[in-house]
């Protein structure tokens, strides 16, 4: 899982536990931390963290799965798109699923026509391998994708391919959560941030939630032992009173983050207010393809037009995406809304906190 | 309405072996034939000429034809002979039908019979009757071959979801997820080849030796193929109407499994094996069960991982993990697919 990755020890996790229990003793009311990113949710769950932590710590999953958080006219777009004979779709796995107004990737399409690519070569390869097609990558995610599509634009200009083209939603993290604590009224009282995006943007991009908004930050990767330290640091900074930024990940990331990445971002790639799923319009939250390489922008290629934003009737994701409500006070959860037939964005991804709370809690809650 | 949702077309997933599989084969399929309510196992049986004889049918569409580890041919020996073994029958005959795209190698052909051959003479299964159809192509990647194999039961075992009592324990005979890990880094070029293998073999001789010695102590096997040790465990506690708990820390991985699986999102409990064999048996033979698995070359990192409990509602799957968590194992959906960051 590359750099960072602990040998689980018990006893680590045993003097963490204590950590978080001796600061609840302390603060002598309910804790709330967002878990920012998906990948944390879904690992939360798969290692049962949530029931081995005293009860008055709650953690509530964010806004950080990206797949949840693409809005349905995307996928109408990209539906829309891979309706043309001559266009191939490539896209990353969990976005097959996703349901727009008209269906989703796997129920509308025959098999061939949508690719699921790993990586910026297989896009590459894909678009090198069928000259005779346009391949139309669905270039979603946070800063951790985005620094492919950067690879992907730059490419395609140097090797001159022309059949390839981008429908840019990536998204970012930072400005959502500002969005979280500003327009709402949460009730989060500190932030376990994403370890594979911090990679990219450095622990540094959290510093203004912690003075501005005086919420403790703390960067953690993916292991248990790392969650649980993470945890245990936002604990005790809560009960000391202190909002502070720290890294419980500093094998993989640095203060400044990843300056070639951000800068290839920068380059192909301009900051723009963006909708997001559940959460509607957020300023300086999203990336789109910068003007001057608009020939590579799959709207703009074939002349489409955004469809108007809607929301699912009765879905209540964006009130758990802002942590306002647990995935099963919904009224839709479990009933009609499953991980086989999502309504909601927060059902559709194994990370998405719906999915995991259905597929891993639904006993516990 | 179901939770599934009704598809207006068949999908991919519903040949994942998954959640919606299990809804296609009982909403649309058994209805419509005649089928029965009954428990579904790998292999059918009858009562003919006083004794029991197994059916089996399975159809392989793996892509690709040849991967580490084995073949398409090799495959379509291998899962048929281990779906009739661990149903408890010894298989004697089977059948064999190519279906052959145009265009495909002769070579690549002969390849594959030659381990169809190979693989059916190692089990001792005699190939009596065959087909060979030819499609256009590009309408079937090449080659999809279907076998059905026949068996005969054993006297002194019986194995069935109605044996298991709380208290069994759950035994598999090795680590999970190769074959699911190996075809899915082969598809999408993902860097693990060179240290991934499928785990593709029959179990019959590690079954036979287990039932030789262990006779009706145990109570039921089945092989987590297609959805994994989950699928397998879920069907298990569905099937029998008791609870089960797994443990992660016993459950033996491969690490290079391991890791390819956290990077690609997927959680192992779900990859395909097609070398295993999943027990569940008397407690008080667990441990020697144990020992006559490791004594075997494909059992060598046999391991109890699991036990059955009363079940207190619904008959669930739980797991308590590495770290002392616990969490509820669910049937999968039906193909995993890789996730982004």
């Amino acid at each position: 899982m590359g750099p960072g990755r602990d040998h689980i020890s018990l006893a680590d996790i045993g003097q963490a536990l204590r950590q978080i229990r001796s600061a609840c003793c302390r603060i002598q009311r309910p804790i709330r931390i967002m878990e920012v990113c998906g990948t944390h949710t879904v690992a939360i769950y798969r290692h049962g963290i949530r029931q081995m932590l005293p009860k008055e710590v709650q953690l509530i999953s964010g806004p950080g799965c990206p797949v949840c958080v693409t809005e349905d006219a995307y996928i109408d777009l990209a539906l829309e798109l891979a309706s043309k004979t001559d266009v191939l779709i490539a896209t990353y796995g969990d976005m097959v699923r996703v349901p727009g107004r008209g269906g989703s990737l796997e129920r509308c399409q025959p098999a061939g026509k949508v690719q699921v690519v790993l990586s910026a070569d297989d896009v590459l390869a894909l678009a090198r391998s069928n000259p005779d097609r346009i391949v139309v990558f669905l270039a979603v995610g946070f800063e951790t994708t985005a620094p492919a599509t950067a690879v992907i634009l730059q490419e395609a200009i140097e090797s001159d391919i022309q059949n390839l083209c981008i429908l840019c939603g990536h998204k970012l993290v930072v400005p959502a959560m500002k969005a979280l604590i500003d327009g709402r009224n949460t009730l989060i009282d500190g932030f376990l941030c994403p370890g594979h995006v911090s990679v990219i943007i450095g622990s540094n991009a959290f510093r203004q939630i912690v003075d501005v908004y005086q919420r403790p930050c703390v960067v953690a990767g993916f292991e248990p032992l790392q969650i649980m330290a993470g945890l245990a640091e936002i604990c005790t900074m809560l009960a000391e009173g202190r909002a502070g930024l720290g890294s419980v990940y500093r094998a993989a990331v640095t203060p400044d983050g990843n300056i070639h990445a951000q800068q290839l971002m920068a380059r192909y790639l301009q900051v723009v207010p963006a909708r997001w799923r559940g959460l509607g319009l957020i300023p300086q939250s999203g990336l789109a393809i910068r003007a001057e390489f608009g020939r590579f922008d799959a709207v703009q290629r074939f002349g489409l037009a955004w469809p108007d934003h809607r929301e699912s009737p009765g879905c209540r994701c964006g009130e758990v995406l802002s942590g306002l409500i647990w995935p099963d006070q919904c009224p839709l959860f479990g009933d009609p809304c499953t991980p086989q037939s999502p309504i909601g964005p927060c059902m559709v991804s194994s990370e998405g906190s719906c999915a995991a709370l259905y597929k891993y809690g639904r006993h516990v809650r | 309405m179901s939770l599934l949702g009704r598809h207006d077309k068949i999908v991919l997933a519903h040949g994942g072996g998954g959640q919606l599989s299990d809804s296609l084969i009982r909403q649309q399929i058994l209805p419509r034939i005649g089928g029965s309510d009954s428990p579904l196992y790998d292999a059918g049986s009858i009562e003919l000429w006083g004794g029991r004889i197994y059916i089996s049918t399975d159809s392989y569409v793996v892509k690709p034809l040849v991967f580490p580890g084995g073949d398409i041919g090799k495959l379509a020996v291998c899962g048929t002979v281990n779906d009739l073994a661990v149903s408890g029958a010894r298989p004697v005959a089977m059948s064999l039908a190519l279906i052959m795209a145009e265009g495909l190698p002769m070579d690549l052909l002969e390849l594959i019979l030659d381990s169809i051959g190979r693989t059916a003479s190692e089990n001792n299964v005699a190939i009596i009757t065959g087909d060979t159809k030819t499609v256009e192509a590009g309408s079937a990647d090449g080659l999809f071959i279907n076998t059905t194999g026949i068996g005969l039961g054993r006297p002194g075992v019986d194995l069935g979801f109605s044996r298991i009592l709380t208290g069994d324990l759950i035994l598999i005979t090795g680590t999970i997820g190769e074959h699911g890990m190996t075809i899915l880094s082969q598809r999408q070029d993902i860097g693990f080849q060179s240290v991934l293998t499928s785990d593709c073999a029959s179990v019959l001789g590690l079954i036979d030796e287990v039932l030789a010695f262990g006779g009706s102590r145990v109570k039921f096997m089945r092989d987590p193929t297609r959805g994994g040790l989950a699928a397998t465990v879920c069907e298990i506690a569905a099937g029998c109407g008791q609870c089960i708990e797994i443990w992660e820390d016993q459950i033996p991985v491969q690490p290079a499994v391991r890791t390819a699986a956290e990077m690609l999102g997927l959680d192992v409990l779900n990859l395909a094996n097609e070398g295993k064999v999943v027990m569940v048996v008397d407690p008080a033979w667990a441990d020697e069960c144990v020992k006559l698995c490791r004594a075997h070359p494909l059992g060598r990192n046999a391991a109890i991982i699991g036990s059955v409990k009363e079940a207190t509602g619904v008959p669930v799957v739980e797991m308590k993990t590495r770290i002392g968590g616990r969490r509820i194992v669910q049937m999968p959906y039906g193909t995993d697919l890789p996730r982004i960051c």
